[in-house]
């Protein structure tokens, strides 16, 4: 029997509080060396390619869109330079879709997030926001005692807030602004944003998008990586013993003394780490975290503790890379005297390169050999079969046909079916009466009518297959449906 | 009542609300300011909005609110909007000729969808939503006309309508030579099995086919012609053919001698305004059986 318990003498423990934490504000400091250097490469890549790609012409012809990269909702139509793709044909972004998620995966299992400290949106973004930042109220010593300071604010230092936040916002606004040009012709929508006749759709979207991007960069920061990401949790799940991530190189930092001990220690011939505990790594760390603690969830691996640290050793004389891309296997050989080993190409990184070259071959595939040509046929269902006068029947046929060429087509149908059959097309005096001849616009669809007669002798007893064969008359292009011819 | 502010729970440190089960204590932890305060805005908000939108039920009505505002006003603007965004096409479709609509691609599928469902407000009763037909009621589908297959004749059948009693209607009929005395009903036999011949559908035993054509010849071709061809003038049908509205067994049609027949289509001018009637015209003509 079990021994009754009264929850009143129950007794929490004296770590259990409330389970909401208070944010930290975090003031990264700023740094200079190789990652920066990296991120602020990638970072003018990045916006570039997003902020100016709009303005990107393409030639496709007249009366097409010459814009390179244009999502055209009222016509349907989505163009990526020399591809264009038809609502039926979304399926390509499943495709993209799922090479976009493998190449993540590869790129963790090679580098860690290098997702999350370079390439990310709101790394990107919120990067920009704390350079702002940094230009206007100073570094991060200054910031931190700018927002400590309880005296009452001076007019220098509410022109540094109004000027930050105007900067913030002018950068949020063309962000927006951005966005909706890849839905409309960039150059008229922009003229037509600043004399305000753009349709009001864009203004409600330029308005979401500087919002959220003055929130999420302006204010909420690290904690959308932190708490509203669900790549942390993913990839901690997809991580092995051999990816590289932003690594404390413990082996070579502990014990951590302070530069003047060190250097006595060392002279008496003793073993001292490397950290001089000088808590750079920290101050630098757009998360607000210490790296020294070992991986964290936290941890967007942007490199800038690398920088950091790397400074500090270079001043002190010591090896670079005290912090660095590496991994517990090589922390344990180094301790043991072994030297570290890298193995980019093993099982799991073949097999995501393998998925990506597959996906990626058969969408390329695919996408080459798309037919531009294309016809669906849709039986009549009421009435499935006519009897006519002298006995024949006559099957009807809703016919669509697809012209997704940047010209218009003359195309003949056939229908191959019932024997001597003949076919025609309502509202067409086609001058080759059994074989009708359309001209089908470019970048379009047509939908004809069809009446397909078999003579009364010929009658099909049962339900019989009829191929619709349309050809292209110039290029010879053919494409095919099928569908049954039905007698009452 | 107990004052319960001075228990505090050690965890949250917040005072609790008294309600105690099995030891667990309920935190007192009060609406949020903002919810509150919303919620009264709600209340505020609600008193304004039966001021000025319809609100009370009334003895046969309700109170129509400052702003005026009612659904079926806005269903009037919306049905308003409607036509003047069909305004264009719907004024290509009355202008353009019956032949020009069906040869361009943009207008006959417009007159198609706006036939399609007309004919099923309209026609469909009687000729089926498939324009299929029934006995007595055609199909439109096949070739067979009574009245003529052609854009201008389907459009003026539309129009004018059958035995329909205005002024253009189409007339002449069925007579009932039974009925009336004019055949006996052997007469009526043999030349019901002559009509059959005529289609090639087998007749009666021992039925005297020179008979059946005598009588036929001076009975029924002054309508439906000699060789029994029908007269679309009329609205004689061909009977050498293998569409029968009212059936070609020999009891349909000894019954359509003696009784004849004479179905009724209503006039449409009028009851659907003109380019309704075009686009009517132009979807009957297109379901394939059109000359």
């Amino acid at each position: 029997m079990n021994k009754t318990v009264n929850p009143n003498e129950l007794k929490p423990a004296d770590d259990v509080g409330p389970l909401y934490a208070a944010r930290k504000k975090v003031y990264p400091q700023s740094v200079s060396g190789t990652f920066r250097r990296i991120k602020w490469g990638l970072m003018a890549f990045c916006l570039g390619v997003y902020y100016f790609l709009p303005f990107v012409r393409w030639n496709r012809g007249l009366g097409a869109p010459s814009q390179a990269v244009l999502i055209d909702l009222p016509n349907s139509r989505f163009y990526f330079f020399f591809i264009e793709l038809w609502p039926q044909e979304v399926y390509y972004f499943t495709g993209l879709l799922i090479v976009a998620a493998v190449a993540l995966f590869l790129m963790n299992s090679i580098g860690g997030r290098i997702w999350c400290g370079y390439l990310c949106p709101q790394t990107v973004w919120t990067d920009l926001f704390y350079a702002v930042e940094r230009l206007i109220e100073g570094d991060r010593r200054e910031r931190m005692k700018k927002d400590a300071s309880t005296d009452p604010m001076k007019l220098e230092r509410i022109s540094e807030i109004v000027l930050k936040h105007s900067i913030w916002l002018l950068i949020a606004w063309w962000t927006g602004g951005a966005w909706v040009l890849y839905f409309n012709d960039a150059p008229t929508l922009v003229k037509e944003l600043v004399t305000f006749q753009a349709p009001m759709i864009a203004y409600i979207w330029i308005g979401i998008l500087t919002a959220t991007t003055y929130l999420l960069a302006g204010y909420m920061r690290e904690q959308v990586c932190t708490y509203m990401c669900p790549w942390p949790r993913i990839q901690a799940a997809l991580t092995d013993e051999w990816a590289l991530n932003v690594t404390y190189r413990y082996d070579r930092g502990e014990k951590r003394t302070s530069v003047k001990k060190a250097a006595e220690l060392r002279a008496l011939g003793q073993q001292v780490g490397d950290c001089v505990d000088c808590y750079q790594c920290v101050a630098v760390c757009p998360t607000g975290i210490d790296i020294r603690n070992g991986p964290q969830m936290e941890c967007i691996q942007c490199g800038l503790c690398i920088d950091a640290c790397d400074n500090v050793m270079t001043k002190i004389g010591r090896p670079k890379r005290l912090i660095g891309y590496d991994n517990d296997i090589n922390i344990h050989r180094r301790q043991e005297g072994k030297a570290p080993i890298y193995r980019i190409v093993r099982a799991r990184t073949i097999v995501y390169s393998a998925i990506i070259a597959a996906v990626g071959g058969i969408m390329i595939y695919t996408l080459a050999t798309r037919s531009l040509l294309d016809v669906n046929v849709l039986h009549d269902r009421n009435p499935v079969a006519v009897k006519l006068s002298d006995g024949s029947i006559r099957n009807a046929y809703t016919v669509r046909l697809l012209n997704k060429s940047g010209y218009d087509r003359v195309i003949a149908i056939d229908a191959e079916g019932p024997v001597n059959s003949t076919v025609h097309v309502v509202g067409v005096d086609s001058v080759t009466p059994d074989r009708p001849m359309i001209v089908i616009p470019r970048d379009a669809t047509s939908e004809l009518r069809l009446l397909v007669t078999a003579p009364a002798e010929n009658n099909p007893e049962k339900s019989i297959p009829v191929h619709f064969h349309v050809t292209d008359i110039g290029l010879g292009i053919v494409a095919s449906a099928t569908d049954n011819f039905v007698s009452p | 009542m107990t004052d319960h502010s001075s228990d505090i729970d050690s965890v949250s440190g917040k005072s609790t609300t008294g309600h105690e089960w099995d030891g667990i204590k309920e935190l007192n932890t009060p609406l949020p300011r903002w919810w509150v305060i919303t919620f009264y805005l709600t209340i505020v908000w609600a008193i304004g909005y039966w001021i000025v939108y319809p609100a009370w039920p009334l003895i046969s009505s309700n109170t129509a609110g400052v702003f005026g505002y009612s659904s079926r006003a806005d269903v009037a603007v919306e049905l308003a909007n409607l036509e003047k965004i069909r305004g264009d096409k719907m004024a290509a479709l009355g202008t353009a000729s019956l032949a020009d609509i069906e040869k361009d691609p943009a207008l006959l599928a417009l007159a198609r969808a706006k036939g399609k469902t007309v004919f099923g407000d309209n026609c469909a009763p009687c000729h089926g939503t498939g324009a299929t037909g029934s006995k007595g009621y055609p199909n439109l589908n096949d070739d067979e006309w009574l009245w003529g297959g052609t854009l201008d004749q389907i459009m003026q059948t539309i129009q004018f309508g059958v035995r329909s009693g205005h002024a253009k209607t189409h007339e002449g009929q069925m007579l009932a030579f039974g009925k009336d005395g004019v055949l006996k009903g052997d007469e009526i036999v043999t030349v019901a099995n002559y009509v059959r011949s005529l289609s090639g559908l087998s007749t009666r035993t021992g039925y005297d086919a020179a008979k059946g054509q005598k009588i036929f010849a001076e009975n029924c071709a002054a309508c439906h012609g000699d060789a029994g061809k029908g007269n679309q003038e009329l609205g004689a049908p061909n009977l050498t053919d293998k569409i029968w509205l009212y059936g070609s067994d020999e009891a349909s049609l000894i019954e359509t001698i003696s009784q004849g027949r004479g179905g009724v289509m209503p006039a449409w001018e009028g009851r659907l305004d003109p380019a309704t009637i075009k686009a009517m015209a132009v979807y009957v003509h297109s379901l394939g059986g059109g000359k």
